[in-house]
């Protein structure tokens, strides 16, 4: 058993602008451990920009400012000095379209492992190995290791992707509409994926489809203008909402 | 009416496109139609004789050979590396837009002015002499901003989805550009080289001053020996000659020969693409 990390998160304060405008205002919210958390609200709420906080992918979009403070594992991420590198490889994402490299299935699972200095052939194998049956893939792949990820469909690479994901053994797995470029049976099987890998990780899912946070959610936020409106058990959320805005949200009345 | 107006502009533009083949197809008929009847193995493998009006252009062709390998030592590894920092380091501020005004104003300054640079820089200042390395390291220079623009345009058509991809796992700026980047960016980086490659082959200015020689028979035998060079050397036959019409077949095909090796050049970045670009088809 390795050593157990704190993998809850706990977000204080935190606000993010891009230039003059604010796109998050004072969240504070706490994620819990091996559960799934759905992040929801309307295009342009603030909810990809909070997922990106998480990772500071941030970091990356050229006036970008964030304040306040992401706890994980008892450090501030956003502290001086914090090692972003690190951060990444304790919480990893999956993007809206599938972004596998051009390069093998297996050279795909294998790279984050690689950047972070293994070289043995053998555990490279049984990461790779590894990794794509947690994503359920390995049985479809495992005679084509070696060819290119570029050849599979749209659901497999995105589930090629949460294997490159996995591989590199994060704690917490944010996914950012991770089925929204798959047909619906794509989507069944990524849903599937998602409830088993609660198990051993930490998931953060930004959807636009209410059916879909309330299938595989155990917690979810509602994110309006910036603002986290309700955060609460997805049954709450869904069944007996305490602000207007989201009822009106969740029952299709604006959007 | 309307018709006879559209007929018209098509038949014009038809034309202006007909009429540059008509152009390359005069030049080269004539440099081939005169010059393949003094292109032998002859030709090719020995230097010139008799006050160049006999023998052959090897000396030349090896100079050229030389000569294209210093100039891409010096502007491939240095266009990559200025390429990388314009694409994925530079802020896009006052001093990238004046690094990239700087390079796009070195492109066009004239060849003749390289030469000159070189005089003042490589073979006196550095005192490097008349040599193959004064004249690689000017033509160098002279194609270092179609090299770095080639590689900066090559990285920046890398989709974003692969940076993301890669900083996402972990990866540092350095290990995202190493592992995901360049090597998708290494066919339009190697085309475009190649073609500023070619294009340097073929210049006389920039190495009339550092270091080719009107007559130099023996081989090269250091990067600090003068040399002959193929358009040089059809430079002199076609201008300075004391015979020139005597030496005009000679002239041709050199010419030719050139022409083939520039040619050769420009397929090659061709086939180097496609065979590249597919194993990064996306």
């Amino acid at each position: 058993m390795e050593k157990e990390i704190n993998c809850k998160l706990k977000i204080e304060n935190l606000n993010v602008f891009y230039a003059q405008e604010q796109a998050l205002k004072n969240i504070n919210m706490e994620i819990d451990c091996r559960k799934i958390t759905a992040l929801i609200g309307p295009s342009g709420c603030g909810k990809s920009t909070f997922l990106r906080s998480l990772n500071r992918m941030n970091d990356e979009i050229r006036e970008a400012r964030v304040k306040g403070r992401v706890i994980l594992d008892d450090e501030d991420i956003y502290e001086n000095g914090y090692n972003v590198v690190e951060l990444r490889k304790k919480v990893g994402m999956v993007f809206q379209q599938p972004n596998p490299f051009p390069k093998s299935i297996y050279d795909n699972v294998a790279y984050g492992p690689r950047i972070h200095g293994i070289k043995e052939k053998n555990r490279l194998d049984d990461i790779v190995k590894e990794s794509l049956k947690a994503a359920a893939l390995w049985e479809e792949v495992n005679d084509r290791l070696n060819q290119s990820a570029l050849d599979l469909s749209g659901g497999q690479q995105q589930r090629l992707c949460i294997a490159r994901a996995i591989a590199v053994k994060p704690n917490v797995i944010l996914l950012d509409e991770p089925a929204s470029a798959l047909d619906p049976q794509a989507t069944a099987k990524i849903e599937d994926l998602l409830t088993e890998l609660k198990e051993n990780y930490t998931i953060i899912i930004v959807t636009h489809n209410m059916q879909q946070a309330a299938r595989i959610s155990d917690s979810t936020a509602f994110f309006w203008l910036g603002n986290l409106v309700e955060y609460g058990p997805t049954e709450e959320i869904f069944e007996r909402p305490k602000n207007q805005r989201t009822e009106d949200y969740i029952t299709g009345r604006f959007g | 009416m309307h018709n006879w107006k559209q007929r018209l502009g098509f038949w014009t533009l038809r034309a202006s496109a007909f009429l540059v083949l008509a152009v390359l197809a005069f030049l080269l008929s004539d440099i081939i139609l005169q010059g393949r009847e003094v292109i032998s193995w002859e030709f090719l493998s020995s230097p010139p004789r008799q006050g160049m009006t006999a023998g052959g252009i090897f000396p030349a062709i090896v100079g050229t050979f030389y000569l294209s390998l210093i100039t891409a030592l010096v502007s491939v590894p240095l266009g990559v590396l200025g390429g990388i920092y314009l694409s994925e380091y530079a802020k896009q501020g006052k001093l990238t837009r004046l690094i990239r005004m700087s390079i796009r104003n070195l492109a066009g300054v004239p060849s003749i002015v390289f030469g000159m640079f070189g005089v003042a820089i490589f073979v006196n200042f550095f005192n490097l002499g008349l040599s193959l390395l004064s004249a690689g390291l000017s033509l160098g220079i002279m194609t270092l901003p179609v090299t770095i623009t080639a590689s900066e345009e090559a990285l920046k058509s890398v989709p974003d989805s692969y940076r993301q991809g890669s900083l996402a796992l972990g990866a540092t700026r350095w290990q995202m550009i190493k592992t995901c980047i360049l090597p998708p960016a290494v066919p339009g980086i190697l085309t475009g080289s190649i073609l500023g490659l070619a294009r340097a082959a073929g210049e006389t200015a920039p190495i009339l001053f550092t270091g080719a020689a009107f007559l130099y028979p023996n081989l090269p035998d250091s990067p600090f020996s003068q040399f002959m060079a193929l358009p040089y050397h059809l430079y002199i036959l076609a201008t300075q000659h004391h015979d020139i019409s005597r030496v005009r077949p000679i002239a041709y095909g050199t010419a030719l020969v050139l022409i083939l090796v520039v040619l050769i050049l420009n397929i090659s970045a061709i086939i180097l693409r496609e065979k590249l670009s597919r194993r990064y088809r996306r």
